[in-house]
């Protein structure tokens, strides 16, 4: 059975006058369907550019400079914008960051979803505007018959983060890229959001690609998770074995900072020094001048995801296994 | 010997920088720049210059007026491009002209300036009632154009002054005029830009160790804001030498005796008609290349200071 | 929303209150109107007798008054130079003015936002270099240059468009209008298009950096991440977002126009209040200067109501009652 959506080999470079700044850097992962992969990594580690670059959304002069993204079989990284902007919306929906400035201020919520239902299906505008009024009920808005015709500036945050999950999810959807969907949010209302995102989803049975950089949040939602470090996946697996026994060094490191409830620790674990700016990159791992394990191939040569038990991780540690 | 390795770290970072990278790759910019360059120069140095006097009133001969250009017949060579009804030499005028304007340009962009950076660093960094009635002040003043402004403050100095003082203390009162219509612009940049560092922490560090404010607002936030500042005063620059050659083609502005750029229009305009188009046309051309190179200049630094726009 | 307009009223009113003062000041301090009507050798008590006739004599605070009610009955005075009523001078000119910036208004707006919209979507394209720089010679074009070159090529050269005047124009009531006569129509032309060029160029320059600005917001991004038509996108989402400080400023420019109407005026000899004007400057006309001044003050007033009311139109954050956000 082929999967939802594949990514193979994904390179995205930036060129600058000072020579050209590689992002993303051979990236492979796939999302069956109704599954939810996390990505998680520090801020510039690549993961929100390779949600932006799904949807092809990639902003100049950033691109795709090689590998392949599949939806269903059908390869859309080199799709004419009017071709991958039919997909985005229908096929795949997306929700960013920020919800107070996801929704244009000018026009009421019901105004938005009304647009966004019409331009991808054939409903009347009555039509579409009863699915818009059933979408807010779906998404917990009170008095949603009232408020479909507020404006963005009327709503709380969470609220608003609402109607963007809505908006993303008004017309089914196969797949939701969710890019830190909770973290301008405040910490109560964080919980309700990823429980909203994750029921629709399961009832619609919708793939998510959920990127942040909490992996609290990613140990209670997803599927299976893909960490990645400096433009590289560097460990990819089920959540469970990624949590418990991560593989990767730096994995490794970055679980130990997850505060664990019976432990008697003072401080948290944490890794030295911090993750190389994308033009200070070292040959061969990523990660080597940081590593605990390293050893000298580390420097010299630059590791692929390789077979590490239950997860795969891009480690030389785990090069005879 | 140390103040000469600084200056020379100062040009290898200034060549490496990003600023100058812009400025290299756009050859419009460059020229615009030399031309600025020549003129500045041509300004400074008008006097040695130019091939004739044309403030010597004794110099000039009736006989020459209204030549046309060298290349014309009837021209001659002497004339590059012609003389005026007075038997003034265009070319020369244009030069003296040029310096006029420039001055009056020069001296405006300056009081404007130094008024604006004061008041709005003033109003950013005191705050409360002084701030409200400077910007009170700036808003009520800036829902008038500039121009009637400058045109009222010159009609009150006309009414104030008899006749012959008027006439000397024009360009000093088309200065002050100019000036203070432009303040507005320099205040409102500052006063923000102010609000946005005083808070930042090592303003606030500097004032827990008790540096005196002025000091702080001059050692600490004037540097930052010089960017902004310098864009405005080299975009103000072409509007203050725009604004003085409209008064003074509107017979407002400098006296005909020693001509700016505004007046040779607003006299050759006069002889369009009958066909002596080189009276007006040439220093209308001079007029502007010379604001057209400043607003390159200016726009181009705005962009390059201002990366997000690339 | 309430205390808005009432704080705006409230600046309007300070504004005009301002104005009117800085115009009474110039009659009060402004040399001495005497000199230029009464001939050279008149004697002083001819002087005198003229002084108490125009008034000049009284206290300083009864003249501010009398000012104030004429000018609020729509008594300016008369003309020192021309001897017949302000009003009535004015009333003459009005309409000539106003045509002439009605018409530079609409070629600003209507060839300046479209052409703001074209180089903000087409950053880089060919045409939006060339109608930048093309706008940069519109900025760096000195008004006066711009309608003396237009009258050496239409006027001069080709012969096809009057350089000076109106034309025929047709008396409606109190207003004389050029729109009904094909003379005072071509007669518009060059002094309009003089007129609204810089204006022209600044509005676009100023919608082709909003645009840009909107086009980087996150509601952009994810309209396009909703799948909607470029055509929405660009002309639905960020031109309405673009038009709050395009209004602004447009409604400053418009505002502008009429006193950048002194220097097409002259240059055309258009029978305007703006000609008007710098004549009365010229000769220390004061009590037309000062009328001027009160008009145009007033003008400025009425288009900044006109330009709150318009963003009550467009932003919904204005319209909506406290309220709501309140709670």
């Amino acid at each position: 059975m082929a999967a939802l959506l594949e990514v193979e080999h994904l390179r995205i470079e930036f060129p600058t006058r000072r020579g050209t700044l590689v992002a993303v850097d051979d990236v492979s992962f796939s999302i069956d369907e109704g599954e939810v992969l996390g990505v998680v990594g520090e801020s510039g580690a690549g993961k929100s550019l390779t949600g932006t670059a799904i949807i092809g959304l990639l902003e100049p002069p950033g691109r795709v400079a090689a590998g392949e993204i599949r939806l269903m079989g059908r390869r859309i990284d080199d799709l004419p914008y009017e071709e991958i902007r039919k997909i985005r919306g229908k096929q795949i929906g997306a929700v960013f960051q920020d919800p107070l400035t996801s929704l244009n201020p000018l026009y009421s919520v019901g105004r938005q979803l009304i647009e966004t239902i019409q331009t991808h299906t054939d409903l009347s505008p009555t039509q579409a505007r009863t699915r818009a009024l059933e979408l807010l009920q779906e998404v917990g808005i009170p008095a949603a018959e009232r408020r479909v015709d507020h404006y963005p500036h009327q709503f709380s945050g969470g609220m608003r983060q609402r109607v963007v999950i809505a908006l993303a999810l008004c017309v089914n959807p196969k797949l939701v890229i969710a890019d830190e969907p909770t973290t301008a949010l405040d910490v109560s209302i964080q919980a309700q959001i990823i429980a909203l995102l994750k029921r629709l989803c399961r009832d619609h049975g919708t793939a998510i690609m959920l990127i942040t950089h909490d992996m609290g949040v990613i140990a209670e939602t997803a599927d299976r998770v893909a960490v990645m470090y400096a433009g590289r996946i560097a460990e990819i697996g089920p959540v469970r074995s990624v949590i418990k026994e991560a593989k990767h060094p730096y994995s490794h490191g970055l679980m130990g900072s997850i505060p664990k409830i019976n432990d008697t620790k003072e401080r948290l674990d944490q890794i030295e020094g911090s993750m190389p700016r994308l033009t200070e990159i070292p040959p061969g791992c990523a990660f080597n001048p940081r590593c605990p394990h390293v050893f000298e191939r580390c420097r010299v040569e630059r590791p692929e995801l390789l077979d590490a038990g239950a997860t795969r991780a891009s480690c030389w540690l785990y090069a005879h296994g | 010997m140390k103040t000469w390795r600084n200056l020379k770290d100062l040009i290898r970072r200034f060549a490496g920088s990003d600023v100058f990278f812009s400025f290299k790759r756009s050859p419009t910019v460059v020229a615009a720049f030399l031309l600025t360059l020549i003129f500045l120069v041509a300004a400074v140095f008008a006097p040695w210059i130019v091939p004739h006097n044309t403030y010597d009133v004794a110099s000039l001969n009736l006989m020459d007026a209204r030549l046309p250009p060298a290349w014309i017949e009837g021209g001659r060579a002497t004339y590059l491009l012609g003389t005026d009804e007075q038997g003034r030499d265009v070319f020369s005028t244009i030069i003296l002209g040029s310096r006029v304007s420039l001055l009056v340009g020069f001296a405006s962009v300056i009081l404007a300036l130094t008024l604006g950076v004061a008041l709005g660093l003033i109003a950013g960094y005191v705050g409360g009632v002084t701030d409200t009635v400077i910007m009170r002040v700036a808003d009520v003043k800036l829902s008038f154009p500039a121009i009637l402004i400058v045109l009222l403050i010159d009609g009150v100095a006309r009414g104030v002054m008899p006749r012959d003082l008027h006439d000397k203390a024009a360009v000093y009162v088309i200065v002050l005029a100019i000036g203070f219509s432009a303040w507005i612009q320099y205040a409102r940049t500052v006063r923000g830009l102010t609000l946005v560092e005083k808070n930042k922490e090592y303003v606030q560090a500097a004032r827990v160790i008790g540096l005196h404010p002025i000091l702080i607002m001059f050692r600490h936030v004037l540097p930052n804001v010089t960017g902004p500042v310098l864009v405005i005063a080299t975009l103000g620059l072409g509007i203050a030498v725009l604004t003085e050659s409209t008064l003074s083609f509107l017979g407002v502005g400098v006296p005909p005796t020693e001509p700016s750029l505004g007046t040779l229009i607003r006299i050759g305009n006069n002889f369009l008609f009958s066909g002596e188009w080189w009276m007006a046309i040439f220093p209308g051309i001079f007029l502007v290349l010379l604001v057209l190179s400043v607003n390159l200049l200016g726009d181009w630094l705005r962009d390059a200071l201002n990366p997000k726009l690339r | 929303m309430f205390a808005y307009i009432a704080r705006r009223a409230l600046q309007s009113v300070l504004v005009m209150a301002s104005v009117a003062f800085v115009a009474f000041a110039l009659f009060q301090y402004m040399g001495d109107p005497i000199n230029q009507m009464v001939a050279q050798d008149a004697s002083a008590a001819e002087r005198e007798a003229l002084r108490r006739v125009l008034g000049l004599d009284r206290p300083f605070y009864v003249q501010f008054l009398v000012f104030l009610k004429n000018i609020a009955t729509g008594n300016f005075g008369f003309s020192f130079r021309v001897g017949s009523p302000v009003a009535q001078i004015i009333a003459e000119r009005l309409p000539a003015t106003l045509e002439l910036v009605f018409v530079a208004a609409m070629f600003a707006l209507f060839i300046g936002v479209p052409a703001g919209v074209y180089t903000g979507l087409h950053r880089h394209g060919a045409m939006s270099r060339f109608m930048l720089t093309i706008s940069l010679i519109g900025v760096s074009l000195p008004t006066f240059l711009i309608g003396i070159l237009l009258i050496l090529i239409f006027a001069v050269l080709l012969g096809w468009l009057p350089s000076f005047g109106r034309g025929q124009t047709v008396q409606l009531g109190f207003w004389s209008t050029g729109f009904l006569t094909t003379s005072g129509l071509k007669a518009l032309i060059l002094p309009s298009i003089t007129l609204g060029l810089f204006q022209t160029t600044l509005i676009m320059r100023l919608v082709r950096s909003e645009m840009l600005e909107v086009l980087r917001t996150d509601y952009i991004k994810f309209a396009r991440a909703r799948g909607l038509t470029n055509r929405a996108i660009n002309f639905g989402h960020a031109l309405k977002n673009t038009l709050v400080p395009v209004i602004t400023i447009a409604g400053l420019q418009i505002g502008g126009l009429i006193a950048f109407a002194i220097i097409t005026e002259t240059v055309f000899q258009w029978p305007g209040m703006g000609f008007l004007f710098i004549t009365a400057i010229q000769f220390v006309d004061v009590p037309v200067m000062s009328s001027y001044l009160v008009l145009v003050a007033l003008f400025f007033v009425i288009i900044n109501l006109i330009v709150d009311l318009l963003y009550f139109a467009v932003d919904p954050r204005l319209r909506v009652e406290r309220s709501v956000s309140a709670h």
